[in-house]
């Protein structure tokens, strides 16, 4: 009993050169196992008087426990060890590339259209469609455009042959029609805004045959050309995420509108590119006005207690300007290499909560070259009475 | 419209300089497309003298010349036949660019002998045709001078786009006018005095149809000469890009653009018998000034004589009676046209004129009389002769007509308060005549403003005066009554599933909704009614009746550039006849390809039916479609594989969805290289849901008891459907069965070659007590019994 203290040095010099865990284990059997040497020794104590027991007593169970102790922290430590041998096994070259996904993309028209959404349900607008396929008394006739107005030259229109009853229908030249079918279906006031595909027979380095408006129509007692102003520039600063936007409306003509105006966006040309935000230039983007008494008579609506207005912008057009896309004709192309540089990720949904990304900025021509649509014409079908 | 600035200011005084004018023409409505000036092009040139000529040592053509630019003295080689000692020309310096040709010029060696800039002609400098020499100017020409300044050309020419509504703009004293109405100025009076007649006019003049010309004036002048028009009359009309003809043709193109006027004249002596203005017949032919014949339709307004037809009236004048450089007798017609007869027949003829670009605007009634008599004075200026009287048939239209104005609807339509006493001087300047009658104005239109209509019209008039940068901007106020507001079902649903489609890996095109006839017609009889009348090209002439085509042509393009694995889809219309109810919205993929690149650690697989079908489900899945009511049944259109296709339907009649691989021979049809596969989702089919069921989603059932999983193989006749099978295990124990999912499907070695081995998961879950495996067995026993009483199958 007096060799206690050299006991337990020994033992727990022959734990600390233990390097595995099987042989720890055995160690632990041998030494405090039910048949080990100081379990052995604490059997003995039975045969211990009381003084003896009283001393050694404390000494064995101080013994038992420091060897315990030792034991578990060594175990712990080759665990580690085990661990981390093991971990440096397992390594693999983490450069190397993850299985690929195939992301899908949407089309900027359909973002665009998303984006004009958000804006206006802000403002209070539904979203209103109709035919693309339409009749001469919706795109043309109702909206005070009568057969041998000068405005119908502007139309490049697409006829279908004449039926049976002496009619041709067309491809609508404008998403107007749908302003009529709207007003002649249900009661005012009315607050919508009109996406879609629309259609002239035109085609070159600016116009497209197809190509996409949004409309806007607001009718109730009381609106005047101030609300079509604020209307606008709320738009504007929303879309093109600016903070301050400069417009100017220009008197114009449209059969459908009177007072008429054509909208420009401040902007700078620079360097071949079109800065939103910035400068002294204009640039037309839309054209508008307030509904014309006639269209509101075609309609059985009494302009004496209705009136309200409406606008009209090309979708593509505004697309390619705030996203500096440089040619219209590569919206329909599906060419897989576009869609995926001009394409949004399936979850870029725009909305309300995450507008403005862009505050106090300039509209973000990072895409690429936006070429500035000079020249004659302007770059989309957005001329007289394509609203 | 164009016009110069200095013919403007003949009908303006004004201190305004062109800024300022350009910017108030915007203002009001005249919109600037473009200011030039051609002084600005020629602003490097100057008058020099050439000192010498001599002949050139090395070239037989050509002239060694000294010639002075008043400050130097340069050396100049010249090809130029009438160069000379003493003449006086523009030079254009070492450094200018030549604006005929965008040369520019740096001194150079010309056959060996030192050259520094060069004498111009005509043609190099833009200034007419001229190119058999040097420009050879009057000897007191001031030497050193600037060219343009010298030749009077600092003369901005203006050029403002013509809304249909500015008829009276057509003219540059209409122009004038509203900048004087806009405070540019003060409008001068035009003061066109009467010519006496000293003779019966032996022409006569007879109105056939009063609906489409109700007036004609004219004047017989005879013994007139022909000539050349005098150089302010052909500087004017060369400023607007105008080439001078004759003095007859110059005049009328100056009383158009001038007061928006057109003339005609005839030669009086090809003229036989009266002059007849009436509706055309049928088959007449006319050969017009622009040497082109034309056939006519019935209902054009031709003016006509014992010969037939010589004139389209208010259009286009015809050869047989045209003004040559001998005529000497002539007829001026100054008429009134009807706006939509010339508008018709100038659309139908498609001729397009100055005087019909006018007349279907509706020309001023009340230039008549002035512009015959303006135009009498010019010719008898210019050429001399002897007038008639004026004689006139018909009468001349009233187009002037009264409206009433509501002061307040300026601020109410227009959103800017303008008093009524600005109200009343803006529309006075403009030439209303303005009576107050109690709280509303009486409005008296002016002749040239055809246009007005009604209040809105004066609205607008006032409006674009005052300014339209005083609208003041107001928030919209609240609907005056409850509204919907954003996207409704049909339309969310539309986004839910391009974003689903996108999510899946395959990318949005949008494509023409026409296609060749010959490609629409592999998905859907062609009807004419859906065959544009007037395509853009041929191969975009049917309204496409099906998405997928347009698709398909799509991945052959890409394909073509190097694309190996393609997948697109599209949304948008198709149509199936020219009503509303024939177009039909769609969303429709084609994927061609493996189904990912290649990679180090996964094989990628080829795209197949199953891939679409994956896209289809997860597409009508993600519109709230109820897929796990829906059937899936070998029944899809002849686009697709007969074997490899198939329906997703709710009941036999309600499609879903069409999904499988597309037949080789569409694909064949098309020029791509197969085997691709697509899916079309017809969204209008899809079932709303119920709007009485509300948002709740019930109660969430989960059993705390252990679920079991059973696995069975079944060995059934190769054409029993696996969906079959799915369905009479699932309906063996309704209530225990959770989930059914078909794992294997074997084929070969052990299995009788008619037959097919299907292995099955169903997973158990009890919610009342744990299962026993007597239960378990009972369970099984009923799985194996339904399998055999539905499909034949047996336990492998």
């Amino acid at each position: 009993m007096e060799d206690l203290q050299k006991l337990e040095t020994d033992i727990l010099k022959a734990i600390t050169v233990l390097d595995n865990l099987a042989a720890l284990e055995d160690l632990r059997v041998s030494e405090v196992g039910k048949k080990g040497r100081v379990s052995l020794l604490m059997r003995e104590l039975g045969k211990m008087t009381p003084e003896e027991k009283k001393k050694f007593g404390p000494k064995l169970n101080g013994l038992k426990n420091t060897i315990i102790q030792a034991i578990t922290d060594h175990k712990a430590t080759l665990e580690a060890e085990e661990l981390n041998r093991r971990l440096q096994s397992e390594r693999v070259d983490i450069t190397l590339p993850s299985p690929p996904e195939n992301q899908g993309s949407i089309h900027p028209i359909t973002q665009v259209m998303d984006e004009v959404t958000e804006i206006f349900t802000e403002l209070g607008f539904s979203v209103a469609e109709g035919p693309e396929i339409e009749e001469d008394f919706y795109n043309f006739t109702a909206l005070n455009i009568p057969p041998e107005h000068p405005a119908r030259q502007m139309h490049d229109t697409f006829y279908f042959p004449e039926n049976a009853d002496g009619n041709r229908k067309l491809l609508r030249t404008h998403t107007s029609p749908v302003q009529i079918r709207t007003m002649m279906e249900g009661e005012p006031p009315y607050r919508i805004i009109v996406p879609g595909r629309t259609y002239r027979c035109d085609s070159d380095a600016t116009h497209t045959p197809m190509f996409h408006q949004v409309e806007s129509l607001v009718i109730d007692k009381d609106i005047h050309m101030g609300h079509l102003k604020w209307c606008i520039e709320e738009f504007c600063r929303k879309f093109f995420e600016l903070d301050d936007v400069k417009i100017r409306f220009r008197p114009s003509y449209f059969p459908f509108t009177e007072p008429s105006a054509e909208v420009d966006i401040g902007c700078a040309f620079k360097d071949g590119e079109i800065l939103i935000g910035e400068g002294d230039d204009w640039l037309e983007i839309m054209g508008c006005g307030m509904v014309n008494p006639r269209v509101l008579e075609n309609v059985n609506l009494d302009p004496d207690v209705y009136q309200g207005f409406a606008f009209g912008m090309g979708l593509d057009r505004i697309s390619m300007l705030k996203w500096g896309i440089p040619d219209l004709r590569d919206f329909f192309a599906a060419d897989m290499r576009w869609l995926k540089h001009y394409g949004f990720a399936a979850l870029d949904i725009p909305s309300l909560s995450t507008q403005n990304n862009n505050p106090g900025g300039r509209s973000q021509s990072n895409r690429g070259g936006s070429s500035s649509p000079t020249g004659d014409r302007p770059p989309i079908n957005n001329n007289a009475g394509g609203k | 419209m164009k016009f110069t600035l200095s013919w403007l200011k003949e009908h303006l005084n004004t201190e305004a300089n062109i800024n300022e004018i350009s910017e108030k023409l915007t203002a009001i409505g005249l919109e600037v497309e473009e200011i030039h000036n051609p002084a600005d092009d020629l602003a490097p040139f100057i008058i020099a003298e050439v000192l010498e000529a001599g002949p050139h040592p090395d070239a037989d053509k050509l002239q060694v010349l000294k010639v002075s630019t008043g400050s130097k003295t340069l050396q100049v080689v010249c090809g130029a036949p009438n160069a000379r000692a003493g003449l006086k020309g523009a030079f254009a310096p070492s450094g200018s660019t030549i604006p005929s040709n965008g040369m520019k010029l740096r001194p150079t060696k010309i056959r060996g002998v030192e050259s520094n800039g060069m004498m111009c002609s005509e043609r190099e400098l833009g200034l007419g045709e001229d190119h058999d020499g040097i420009i050879d100017l009057p000897a007191d020409a001031p030497v050193g001078a600037k060219f343009s300044d010298y030749m009077d050309m600092d003369d901005p020419v203006i050029e403002i786009a013509i809304t249909p509504n500015h008829q009276d703009a057509l003219g540059i004293y209409g122009i004038a006018r509203d900048l004087a109405a806009a405070g540019i100025g003060t409008l001068k009076s035009q003061n066109i005095i009467p010519v006496k007649g000293t003779f019966d006019s032996p022409q006569k003049v007879v109105l056939a149809n009063p609906e489409a010309c109700p007036t004609f004036a004219g004047r017989y002048i005879r013994n007139i000469k022909n000539g050349s028009s005098p150089e302010w009359l052909q500087k004017k009309l060369r400023a607007l890009g105008m080439k001078p003809i004759s003095a007859l043709v110059d005049i009328t193109n100056f009383l158009t653009y001038d007061m928006a006027r057109p003339l005609h004249v005839f030669d009086a002596d090809k003229l036989q018998g009266d002059i007849v203005v009436r509706l055309s017949k049928s088959g007449e032919t006319l050969t017009a000034l622009d040497d082109e014949e034309y056939t006519l339709d019935d209902g054009v307004c031709v003016i006509t004589d014992d010969s037939g037809v010589i004139g389209l009236g208010g259009v286009m004048g015809g050869v047989s009676t045209g003004c040559q450089p001998e005529t000497t007798n002539v007829f001026l017609e100054a008429a009134w046209f009807d706006p939509v007869t010339i508008a018709m027949a100038g659309r139908k003829l498609g001729i397009d004129s100055d005087a019909r670009y006018r007349f279907e605007r509706g020309v001023d009634p009340e230039t008549m009389l002035p512009g015959i008599e303006l135009a009498t004075k010019l010719i008898l200026d210019m050429c001399g002769g002897e007038p008639s009287d004026v004689i006139v048939a018909g009468d001349i239209p009233i187009i002037s007509k009264n409206v009433t104005l509501r002061p307040g609807r300026v601020g109410h339509l227009g959103g800017v308060d303008v008093s009524e006493e600005e109200i009343t001087k803006i529309l006075s300047n403009l030439g209303f005549q303005v009576t107050k009658n109690g709280d509303k104005l009486d409005v008296m239109t002016p002749s040239w403003r055809c246009d007005i209509d009604g209040e809105a019209d004066l609205v607008e008039e006032v409006l674009r005066i005052h300014g339209f940068e005083h609208i003041r901007s107001e928030p919209l106020p609240p609907s005056s009554r409850h509204i919907s507001i954003g996207l409704n079902l049909m339309q969310k649903r539309v986004r839910s599933a391009k974003r689903t489609a996108a999510g899946r890996g395959l990318r949005e095109a949008v494509t023409w909704a026409f296609l060749p006839s010959a490609q629409a017609e592999l998905f859907a009889e062609l009807k004419s009614e859906l065959v544009l009348s007037n395509p853009i090209s041929s191969d975009l002439d049917a309204m496409r009746p099906n998405l997928l085509p347009n698709l398909i042509t799509a991945v052959g393009r890409n394909m073509d550039r190097g694309f190996k694995n393609v997948a697109l889809f599209e949304s948008g219309n198709q149509f199936a006849n020219d009503t509303p109810e024939g177009q039909s919205l769609v969303l429709a993929g084609i994927r061609r390809g493996q189904d990912s690149a290649k990679h180090w650690n996964d094989t990628p697989k080829d795209v197949d039916a199953f891939t679409a079908k994956a896209d289809a489900e997860a597409i009508l899945r993600a519109v709230g479609a109820k897929i796990d009511n829906a059937q899936v049944v070998a029944e899809a259109p002849g686009w697709y594989h007969p074997g490899r296709s198939g329906a997703i339907r709710l009941g036999p009649k309600n499609i879903l969805a069409w999904f499988g691989e597309i037949h080789p021979a569409i694909c064949k049809s098309l020029d791509v290289k197969g085997p691709l596969v697509g899916f079309e989702i017809l969204l209008e089919n899809i079932p709303f849901p119920k709007a009485k069921s509300g948002n709740s989603r019930g109660r969430l059932e989960a059993s705390d008891f252990q679920a079991v999983e059973r696995d069975f193989a079944f060995v059934v006749d190769r054409n029993v459907a696996a969906a079959d099978l799915i369905k009479a295990v699932r309906g063996a124990d309704k209530k225990l069965t959770r989930e059914v999912t078909l794992f294997d499907v074997y084929v070969g070695a052990g299995i009788d070659e008619n037959q097919k081995s299907i292995a099955i998961s169903v997973t158990l879950q009890p919610t009342d007590k744990t299962l026993t495996e007597e239960e378990i067995e009972q369970f099984s026993s009923k799985v194996i019994a339904n399998v055999g009483k539905r499909t034949g199958g047996t336990l492998r």
